[in-house]
């Protein structure tokens, strides 16, 4: 026996016992696979079929709603239901559909979700840039009000609108929408801003830059998915809103999921159960379409409402 | 830090006060102010319209100066603890205490089991995680008005999953929770947990993404079953996201409200009220601002009873380290 060979021999058995390498090659349909996959495909059905049944309640005729069980498919598709829901649905004696609340959460939502980042954002950068006296227990105040209860504050700030003329406005209620979206948005940017770079700030105060300048030239342009991660948070929460609506807006200036609810549990006349599930769909449209649009982004807002600073 | 050194100290950093000056006003007027005023009135019989508790007296001018200086004060309609008395002795109020604990108690563990345990599937490295978790988030991104009016269609006994069921061939199957006082609660929570598990689920993704992988392997190593390293090793090592999970659910609880409003309107008769909505509806349909100023205080108290030890606990003692 020379001395490759021996060699060669003993690399072998060196080999065989060290055993198989790389990560254990798994049967696709091993036990544990099909419990983990069997278990999530369960709760994905239960998850999704209330989706489901919206769609497909608000596509069939009510005699076919009266006949037939929910979960089974529409026999003739019909969008009647939802071009009722969307501008014939009566609340009381108005019968102009969702259509009007739908336009009246545009106008609280669009200028509450800029008016709410304009000042969260300012406030983070002057929490994590410029901090002054004081400054941080103004946070803790503002953070631990995130906790209060808004029906502590509902009747003082009913009296404040009603002292600065803007009870039962729009922008009473774009005002309200921003002093409530201010811990959590303030929070989030304090904490990025507070990740970024000091260099970068210290750089800027050196060539002469202030507070606006900074800001606007330096920390805007820098943190643009943060300010979408809010826009995320900010959309979906106040078109949602349901209590801020109902207590400081009027019926002509009702958001959508005030309409909405009116509509489908007024007692007065027929119950149709088509024009309900599209007029809920309607409702929950646009947050809908930000989730599946947004993804991950949504993931990472909701979790910053969790992350503590 | 600007250390320009100005004159007065007022002065230095002024930019950075004025644009702070939105979040001091909400912190001290509405957060701080807005929550003592509400605790003030409580104390009042404020019916349609607030009433002053107290008011200053023997008003007494120096001289030519109109300076005045109050000596005293008189009662006016300060009641005592009368309001809470009446809260406490309301049917009503009872049934909404009783209610928001049976939800509260249920949704939590129940949130806490279920959110744990998809989380726990969804990270054994499977295929198709993002779809998966894309379908179990999505009732979060509803409002608890969709929810809730969803919720009520389906659980409708003429049409929904009973008369479904029925229909199968089982005459006799019953299941119509929003119908019957006993069990209504229970049917506003199976909402409130479709609705809201999928948070749970991702904030526990989070907290065991965070978990070393080097402990899964040690545990592998050891032999160690893999239900057992989530039962003894990595859910104490998640003590912290669980605390700050059960903060945000708990002090959500506590304003459950739209739901209630969707799906049931407190009904059948008051059997699903809670407390929120008897604030509301005393503040502003019953006419009398004081009993909703009682409730509302109650419901900041159960939230402060949450908080404060967590803060205590979370903060205290990193003052301390």
């Amino acid at each position: 026996m020379t001395l490759s060979t021996a060699i060669a021999g003993a690399d072998a058995v060196a080999s065989r016992l060290k055993g198989p390498q790389g990560p254990k090659p798994r049967k696709r349909f091993s036990r544990r696979n099909i419990f983990i996959y069997g278990t999530l495909i369960v709760v994905a059905l239960y998850y999704a079929l209330p989706l489901y049944v919206m769609i497909v309640t608000s596509l069939k005729g009510m005699p076919e709603i009266r006949l037939g069980n929910i979960f089974a498919p529409p026999v003739e598709i019909t969008f009647e239901p939802w071009v009722k829901a969307w501008s014939e649905a009566c609340t009381g004696l108005n019968c102009e559909g969702l259509s009007r609340g739908f336009w009246n959460s545009v106008r609280i939502t669009v200028p509450s979700v800029f008016l709410s980042i304009a000042i969260a954002s300012v406030n983070g950068y002057a929490l994590a840039n410029w901090k002054f006296k004081g400054a941080e227990a103004f946070f803790t105040i503002l953070i631990f009000g995130a906790f209060i209860p808004y029906q502590v504050m509902l009747y003082p700030i009913v009296i404040i609108l009603r002292e600065i003329g803007l009870y039962g406005t729009l922008w009473g209620l774009v005002l309200v929408h921003s002093i409530f979206g201010m811990p959590i948005l303030t929070l989030l940017f304090r904490n990025y801003f507070t990740s970024l770079p000091e260099e970068l700030f210290k750089a800027a105060r050196v060539d002469g830059a202030r507070f606006w300048g900074i800001y606007f030239r330096i920390m805007l342009p820098m943190s643009l998915p943060i300010f979408v991660v809010a826009m995320i948070i900010q959309v979906t929460g106040i078109w949602n809103d349901f209590l801020f609506g109902v207590v400081y807006t009027k019926p002509d200036t009702y958001p959508m999921t005030v309409q909405l609810n009116n509509i489908v549990n007024s007692v007065q006349g027929v119950k149709e159960y088509n024009v309900n599930m599209a007029a809920t769909i309607l409702t929950g449209l646009v947050p809908l379409t930000i989730y599946f649009v947004s993804g991950k982004l949504f993931v990472r807002g909701i979790a910053a409402g969790a992350v503590k600073g | 830090m600007d250390t320009t050194g100005r004159p007065n100290p007022l002065f230095r950093n002024l930019s950075a006060k004025i644009a702070a000056i939105p979040m001091i006003l909400t912190a001290l007027v509405i957060f701080v102010g807005g929550t003592a005023w509400t605790v003030i009135y409580s104390f009042t019989s404020s019916k349609l319209l607030p009433k002053k508790l107290f008011e200053w007296t023997d008003v007494i001018n120096i001289g030519d100066w109109s300076l005045s200086i109050p000596t005293g004060i008189v009662w006016k309609s300060f009641v005592g603890l009368q309001q809470y008395e009446r809260l406490w002795n309301t049917n009503r109020w009872m049934v909404s205490i009783e209610n928001l604990f049976i939800y509260g108690l249920c949704s939590l563990v129940l949130s806490f089991i279920i959110g744990f345990v998809l989380a726990a599937l969804l990270d054994q490295k499977i295929r198709f995680e993002n779809t998966f978790r894309t379908i179990i988030l999505y009732p979060f991104a509803l409002s608890f008005i969709v929810t809730g009016l969803v919720w009520q269609w389906l659980l409708n006994p003429d049409f929904g999953i009973q008369s479904v069921i029925r229909g199968m061939g089982f005459v006799g199957f019953t299941f119509d929770p929003l119908y019957s006082a006993d069990i209504v609660i229970y049917g506003v929570l199976i909402a409130g947990l479709w609705q809201g598990t999928g948070l749970i689920m991702v904030l526990m993704l989070a907290g065991l993404r965070g978990i070393d992988q080097e402990i899964w392997k040690a545990a592998r190593v050891d032999g160690i079953p893999a239900w057992k390293t989530y039962l003894f090793i990595v859910i104490p090592m998640m003590r912290p996201v669980f605390i700050t999970t059960l903060v945000i659910i708990a002090s959500g609880i506590v304003r459950i409200y739209d739901l209630i409003v969707a799906q049931t309107s407190g009904g059948p008769g008051i059997s699903s009220e809670v407390p929120a909505k008897y604030v509301y509806d005393y503040m502003f349909q019953g006419q009398n601002l004081g009993q909703g100023f009682a409730a509302s205080t109650m419901m900041l108290l159960a939230v402060a009873i949450v908080v404060i030890p967590w803060a205590y606990l979370e903060f205290g003692s990193r003052k301390r380290g």
